[in-house]
């Protein structure tokens, strides 16, 4: 009885809060051109990533007699230090870059989720003690001891680099679902399911929660962006392991073989550097449209 | 007269009794710094037992390495006690303590480069970083503080788009990807700068000291950094400051100004100026130790050899000393820019005080 009783409680504040439904979002995305244009290089971009393997050959040959080679026929962006194809590197080198900007953005978000929620629905010690954990994590400059750490503890794969990335960086995020969830919880939706007598968890995770919908994947894609920085980063200064190739190891590769003097080389930097930057702007554009669609205010300004 | 006018200046002065306006006062700034200090003394303490009891950990790692390497491992674990400077003998709770009464006399241990101190390689290298990021900051604030200012007045017009755009766009784009940028085109491609010769802190030969060439010196060296800093960041503050001066404009006490008569210049800086700056402040500190702590790419990147470059070397050296000292610093450099801010934005908007002086610190 009382699955049929809630949606309908949380209805009027999530059309409230969100503006519409889905299709509604993306129709009013659509009539933002920045935002349009944004979704459209991002969904490029992780197309050309996940489709790429299936139709590009991954056997990159190593041509000692072809260093360094301008653009041409054969090779479309020139060839690296190595005689490498470097088009061939870029179609695929966003392999690890997005699944670990992807999954560590999940972690932060889902840390953050859970302890401002709990933090703001529960008041009291718990969120005494969560405030004061966010203001140790945060003091401590995320890659800096990513950087530290990732040195020390030698960490080899993608999906521990994603674990580490989420763990330092959830607690501006907590702070700000937290915030959100204080003023959520005084609504009467939420009193209605406390009458009820819901219990607690129900109340924060079906009732509250699933209100900050259009907040939360704002939140999502600038964590994607912010793990990004952090792990390309990583990668440029040599930090992260450096086996295989993606964007970042291509712009590491080619600053410390010196492609800034070559001519020739300078394709090998540039075009690594433009798919970060086309993919973060990509993504940025979306949150900036998305803001405006979930809060229609900002639009006015 | 104009004090009752102004919301901030009347605000700034309560009317209670001053004695106990004060008492609260220095509370508040008494309990930031207990504040402070604890978590200061939290990050010493996870990284202290961190760098020992983690598996993996440096100390091992390192013993395994010299036992491989040929030695005992009573000679193995001599040489970590003397690199890390602990006493194997005593229980981990004493060298604990022991590592905390050295900290408390600024005593952060032995670097691996013969006979300097850690804490020399720190003094020698976070002014600079200090410098280049204070400088940019004061420079991407005071442009976002005007940029912001126009944009909010001149609301839709040519100057609010434009400034959006470029800003947005280059915050977008990661700071030492923009660096690589700037060198690429700006120094190799186009000759606007020396590369070679822009590296570096100063010129070698130009002695630091208070005279005109080496402050010159000083400047030229930060110029490449410092446009990197502020033309990735002074989009933030520009969008931020235009938000918080939009939602003043439509505050009473601004078109009371307006009814009055009062000239648009002293409106726009004595009233919504003013009060538009409080949520920037806030900003200040997560920005900058933001913009702190990704130094280490700016200055590798562009051989600014700062305390993060200083960082970087011990990292790959396994200089374990030096990085738990480097670390320790900049979190205390980040926890003291954050009370700073705490304590500005009280004495700028006394409700965040008088909203906290009930509340349990």
């Amino acid at each position: 009885m009382t699955a049929v009783v809630s949606p309908t409680v949380a209805e009027p504040a999530l059309a409230q809060s969100t503006g519409g439904r889905a299709d509604g979002v993306l129709r009013l995305l659509v009539r933002s051109k920045s935002g349009l244009a944004g979704l459209i290089v991002v969904v490029l971009i992780i197309g050309m990533t996940i489709f790429a393997p299936l139709f590009v050959d991954e056997h990159n040959p190593v041509h000692a007699d072809n260093r360094w080679a301008g653009p041409s026929g054969d090779h479309w962006l020139g060839t690296d230090h190595a005689g490498k194809d470097v088009l061939k590197q870029v179609v695929l080198g966003g392999r690890t870059i997005l699944y670990v900007g992807f999954f560590a953005a999940f972690i932060t978000l889902a840390i953050a989720v859970v302890f401002g929620s709990l933090a703001a629905y529960y008041r009291g010690k718990l969120d005494s003690a969560l405030l004061q954990l966010t203001d140790v994590v945060m003091t401590v400059p995320a890659v800096v001891l990513l950087a530290v750490v990732g040195a020390f503890f030698g960490l080899t794969s993608p999906t521990m680099l994603a674990l580490l990335l989420g763990v330092i960086t959830w607690p501006v995020l907590m702070r700000s679902i937290r915030a959100q969830v204080l003023s959520l919880k005084e609504r009467e939706f939420v009193e209605a399911a406390r009458l009820q007598d819901l219990g607690s968890m129900r109340i924060i995770f079906v009732e509250i929660v699933p209100n900050m919908a259009g907040y939360i994947l704002i939140n999502f894609i600038i964590a994607v962006t912010n793990a990004m920085y952090a792990l390309v980063g990583l990668y440029v200064l040599g930090l992260a392991p450096l086996a295989g190739a993606n964007w970042g190891i291509m712009i590491h590769q080619a600053w410390t073989y010196g492609a800034i003097y070559l001519p020739e080389g300078r394709a090998f930097i540039l075009a690594p550097v433009c798919a970060i930057a086309l993919f973060q702007l990509g993504l940025v554009m979306l949150t900036r449209a998305l803001e405006e669609t979930f809060n229609p205010r900002l639009s006015r300004g | 007269m104009s004090t009752t006018a102004s919301g901030v200046e009347a605000a700034a002065k309560p009317e209670a009794p001053a004695g106990l306006a004060r008492r609260i006062w220095h509370n508040y700034v008494l309990r930031r710094v207990l504040r402070s200090l604890f978590v200061i003394w939290v990050v010493t303490t996870a990284m202290f037992f961190m760098l020992r009891l983690l598996p993996g950990n440096p100390v091992d790692t390192f013993i395994a390495q010299q036992i491989r390497g040929g030695s005992t491992y009573e000679s193995a674990a001599a040489t970590a006690a003397n690199l890390f400077t602990f006493d194997p003998e005593t229980p981990l709770i004493q060298q604990y303590f022991d590592y905390l009464w050295a900290l408390l006399h600024g005593d952060l241990g032995n670097s691996l480069d013969p006979g300097t101190t850690v804490m020399e390689q720190i003094a020698a290298s976070l002014p600079w970083t200090i410098f280049s990021v204070g400088y940019a900051l004061l420079i991407a604030i005071g442009l976002g503080l005007l940029l912001g200012l126009v944009m909010a007045y001149r609301r839709g017009g040519f100057l609010d788009h434009s400034i959006s755009m470029v800003g947005s766009t280059l915050h977008a784009i990661p700071n030492y990807l923009f660096a690589i940028i700037v060198v690429v085109f700006g120094g190799v491609q186009l000759g606007l700068f020396n590369v070679s010769e822009t590296r570096g802190t100063h010129t070698a030969g130009v002695e630091p000291g208070f005279n005109f060439t080496f402050i010159a010196d000083a400047f030229y060296h930060a110029s490449i950094p410092v446009t990197v800093y502020v033309l990735t960041t002074f989009g933030t503050w520009a969008l931020v400051m235009k938000a918080s001066t939009i939602t003043t404009l439509e505050e009473d006490y601004v078109t009371v100004a307006r009814a009055r008569g009062l000239s648009g210049r002293r409106i726009g800086t004595q009233y919504v100026g003013r009060n538009a700056v409080l949520p920037m402040v806030a900003q200040i500190a997560t920005q900058g130790g933001f913009v702190f702590g990704s130094a280490i790419f700016v200055e590798l990147i562009l051989k600014y050899d700062g305390v993060s470059a200083e960082l970087y070397a011990a990292v790959n050296d396994r200089d374990y000393a030096t990085v738990q000292g480097i670390l320790l610093i900049m979190t205390i450099v980040i926890v003291f820019a954050n009370l700073l801010a705490e304590i500005v934005n009280s004495m700028l908007d006394p409700r965040i005080r008088e909203s906290e002086s009930g509340a349990v610190g």
